[in-house]
């Protein structure tokens, strides 16, 4: 995906693999040399707050590592449970579907360009 | 109230989380529960059966199907031997953990079921039940 890494997670993933993907994206990231990281949870049927707070800890390790986090295709089910929850993923940016997330990173690789300027 | 259904699935390690998952979202579908209501009870059990294991060092989660007159509900109870809560109140509250998770799991759980009850006793256990009626 050009300088954007996509992760599309397909299974009920048990903590530990959540650990291990936490572990190899961050591996990635560094690798790759990618600026911005999809990931796509459209097909995961529960987050609790063990995936809730992975989905953070990927955001800020991403982000100290100069890329950016998008959790895209959220279930509505769901965002209702998340909040109710009491969950509302601080610092996790999140966007309706793939394109609309590749659209978030783009610009806001666009404007930290211009910012720099 | 009548009980038309028990079942027990044991709740020991990190695979039977994703197991308990599993099994209730299948009950939860057959009583014809709506798919906010299959997440959020599945998700109340995903919180309790972490707490189970981390906490209480293992135990098992009763699943029951319960009547009562036309309503049909699905009664989840987790039960360990562990070394019990010592102030349940303090450990209800949102960001209260022991664990180094997020402190959400009981308060939060409470939040996403119809009826919600712990009994906790130092050096016996915990034993939590929660129910969504449909």
């Amino acid at each position: 995906m050009g300088e954007f890494l996509l992760v599309t997670i397909q299974v009920d993933m048990h903590d530990r693999l959540a650990l291990t993907l936490q572990d190899d994206l961050t591996t990635r990231i560094s690798e790759t040399g990618a600026r911005g990281v999809l990931i796509d949870i459209s097909s995961l049927e529960t987050v609790d707050s063990f995936i809730g707070r992975m989905l953070g800890n990927i955001a800020s390790m991403s982000r100290v590592m100069d890329a950016e986090t998008v959790v895209v295709g959220m279930q509505p089910e769901v965002a209702i449970t998340l909040v109710e929850l009491g969950l509302s993923l601080p610092g996790v940016r999140t966007a309706l579907n793939v394109e609309r997330g590749m659209d978030l990173l783009r610009d806001s690789r666009r404007q930290r360009a211009e910012g720099k300027r | 109230m009548a009980v038309l259904q028990t079942e027990l699935v044991p709740v020991n390690s990190e695979s039977h989380v994703v197991m308990v998952r599993q099994t209730v979202r299948a009950r939860a579908q057959e009583l014809g529960f709506t798919l906010v209501d299959q997440t959020k009870i599945v998700t109340a059990a995903s919180e309790l059966a972490r707490n189970t294991i981390k906490h209480g060092a293992g135990g098992t989660l009763k699943i029951e199907i319960l009547n009562e007159g036309i309503k049909r509900g699905l009664s989840l109870t987790f039960e360990d031997h562990g070394p019990g809560i010592p102030d349940v109140a303090l450990a209800m509250k949102d960001g209260y953990t022991s664990g180094g998770g997020l402190g959400l799991g009981l308060g939060g759980s409470k939040r996403l079921v119809n009826d919600f009850h712990i009994e906790s006793q130092i050096g016996q256990g915990t034993k939590v039940t929660i129910v969504r009626w449909k």
